[in-house]
């Protein structure tokens, strides 16, 4: 065998493994979808074993689910609750970020131990008193709750404060000497150029919020206050067996972020590269 | 030591105060307030209504120790970790490798892989959950089996297990394909030089320059599958035969500070985890001089 054929023969080979790799990823998605469409006794029926509905392609699940849990308002919960969320998230850690960064200040070394050691603690130490105060604040099933424990974030200001170190530092000599005040250097040169980390910050921010199960439960257990991911759930219990109906919902629960996902994948892709994958 | 200032200094200072004013304040109250809060109410019992609490020792700490649900679910978290892990690491790893080079469709690869990412647990869950199904799923289908997935306690946790590797292969793909792709090409070619390539190369210079990355995932993997909620929340019934099998001691801490009200035993619990979670980190970063290597 020359050496293009077996090169080919080695590329052929991966592409095989990689596709049959992609068949086990999508299989469950394509049968979520396909289930969505089916009629109940259609997705029990197993003998013949319909793939596609045989019977019409059912729009009456997404309908009937809509409309009985609400999902219009469970979007408009979900979308307030991550936009709050990323935009709180960015504007304090790039604040942060810029000052650990470049500025120098009183106990900084003291402040920037508070923020590794935050990194270092497991999550769910922090939930029960949260959920406390929210309780203790009359909060529960509000904007405020779902918003609560991510109005400020230690990765997010570390991740920031990498960005911010990363620029010369020559670029604010230049600034300062030209009489350019720390607000005005901050907002108007070096945020600018760290937009690459921001934008990490943000999608990694809006994929957490939007995944997170635990916390909306316990704050918004109310249906109609909580996140489509909470609310999930709750469906599944109530449409105990429907499955083309309990598939409705989760198509309609994961529709959003894929489609942005699809739109942004570079971004995504490298806001997780960046992160770490880690919040 | 304290010096004066200068006017330009003192500016500075403010401005960097004012800076990190809403991080550091937000941080002590969402986050070290709270962390005071559970250590306290750790030694607490939790008062009825409006009560609030009652200081009672270590007693949550010895009744933790002697209450064997608190190991099981324990152990089911160690059994996920177990399962879950190498096959993560070990397929995640084959698959940066396959794809870390120019080829058609890797962007489509890296978009389908990385699915799982992009979908909320409670929905990936829901689906499973009906692939899984026993007469009507579409798994038992295709292997032509009758495998009781979510209700016979010997297999439901493979069921997770299968859930969990699925969902957490692409993030680690995508780490380490950027770890690989942050190798130097020479590297490979001195070693072509000197007559090592294919598996040989592998092994000394990828796995090596890979290792921190690893390390990484290795370790925050653990973290991770120590603390499984989702999954087993959503696929499993409650009132299942299997779900004690699969029941994970952050369930247990949720059930006891949330569905039972003991807060204070809930509170010991998220202690027992932490320090557990404490010592497995450490005892990672005494091996990880054994095999990372950082240049």
């Amino acid at each position: 065998m020359n050496w293009k054929a077996k090169k080919n023969l080695t590329s052929g080979v991966i592409h095989i493994f990689l596709i049959l790799g992609s068949l086990c990823m999508l299989i469950p998605f394509v049968w979520m979808i396909l289930t969505a469409f089916k009629t109940k006794t259609e997705s029990i029926s197993v003998n013949p074993f319909y793939i596609f509905p045989a019977h019409g392609w059912h729009v009456e699940n997404f309908v009937e689910v809509w409309n009985s849990y609400n999902f219009a308002l469970l979007y408009k919960n979900t979308l307030i609750m991550i936009a709050l969320r990323v935009l709180c998230a960015c504007l304090t850690a790039t604040m942060a970020g810029y000052a650990f960064a470049r500025l120098k200040f009183p106990f900084k070394r003291v402040f920037f131990a508070l923020i590794l050691i935050q990194m270092m603690v497991p999550g769910q130490i922090y939930i029960i008193p949260q959920y406390l105060i929210i309780s203790k604040l009359h909060m529960m099933n509000t904007q405020f709750a779902l918003v609560f424990p991510g109005i400020v974030t230690a990765y997010g200001t570390y991740l920031c404060k990498q960005g911010y170190q990363s620029l010369p530092i020559s670029l604010e000599e230049a600034a300062e000497l030209d009489g350019c005040s720390i607000g005005r250097r901050f907002l108007s040169i070096m945020l600018p150029l760290t937009r690459s980390s921001l934008v990490s910050l943000g999608i990694f921010t809006a994929l957490f919020a939007y995944k997170d199960l635990m916390w909306p439960m316990i704050v918004c257990p109310r249906t109609e206050s909580t996140t489509l991911t909470a609310a999930l759930a709750k469906l599944q219990g109530q449409f105990v067996s429907n499955y083309p109906q309990i598939m409705a919902g989760a198509v309609l629960a994961v529709i959003p972020m894929l489609i942005l996902y699809l739109i942004f994948q570079k971004q995504f892709v490298e806001g997780i590269a960046t992160s770490g994958g880690k919040l | 030591m304290k010096k004066k200032m200068t006017k330009k200094a003192r500016i500075e200072a403010v401005w960097g105060l004012c800076m990190i004013a809403p991080t550091i304040i937000g941080l002590l109250v969402l986050n070290y307030y709270p962390i005071c809060e559970t250590v306290y109410q750790s030694f607490c019992k939790t008062g009825d209504f409006g009560k609030g609490n009652e200081f009672i020792g270590v007693t949550n700490f010895v009744n933790l120790f002697q209450d064997a649900e608190v190991f099981s679910t324990l152990f089911n978290a160690a059994k996920y970790t177990v399962f879950s892990l190498p096959a993560t690491v070990f397929l995640s790893l084959v698959l940066a490798v396959l794809m870390n080079r120019k080829m058609i469709g890797r962007s489509a690869y890296r978009t389908i892989f990385f699915l799982p990412m992009v979908c909320a647990p409670a929905a990936v869950a829901m689906v499973w959950k009906w692939m899984f199904n026993q007469d009507y799923g579409l798994l038992n289908h295709m292997i032509g089996a009758k495998i009781n997935w979510v209700t016979d306690p010997k297999v439901a946790m493979i069921a997770i297990v299968i859930v969990g590797v699925w969902g957490a292969l692409g993030n680690n793909m995508i780490l380490l394909l950027g770890g690989l792709q942050d190798i130097p090409k020479d590297y490979y070619e001195a070693a072509a030089v000197d007559g090592s390539t294919g598996v040989h190369s592998f092994f000394h210079i990828t796995i090596p320059l890979l290792s921190p990355m690893l390390f990484f995932i290795i370790q925050t993997g653990v973290m991770g599958s120590l603390n499984l909620f989702d999954l087993p929340f959503m696929i499993m019934d409650k009132t299942s035969r299997a779900w004690p099998s699969v029941k994970t001691i952050s369930y247990l801490f949720y059930e006891y500070a949330f569905e039972q009200s003991n807060r204070g035993y809930g509170a010991a619990i998220v202690m027992f985890l932490i320090a557990i979670i404490g010592v497995l980190t450490v005892v990672l970063q005494k091996t990880e001089k054994m095999w990372v290597h950082y240049d």
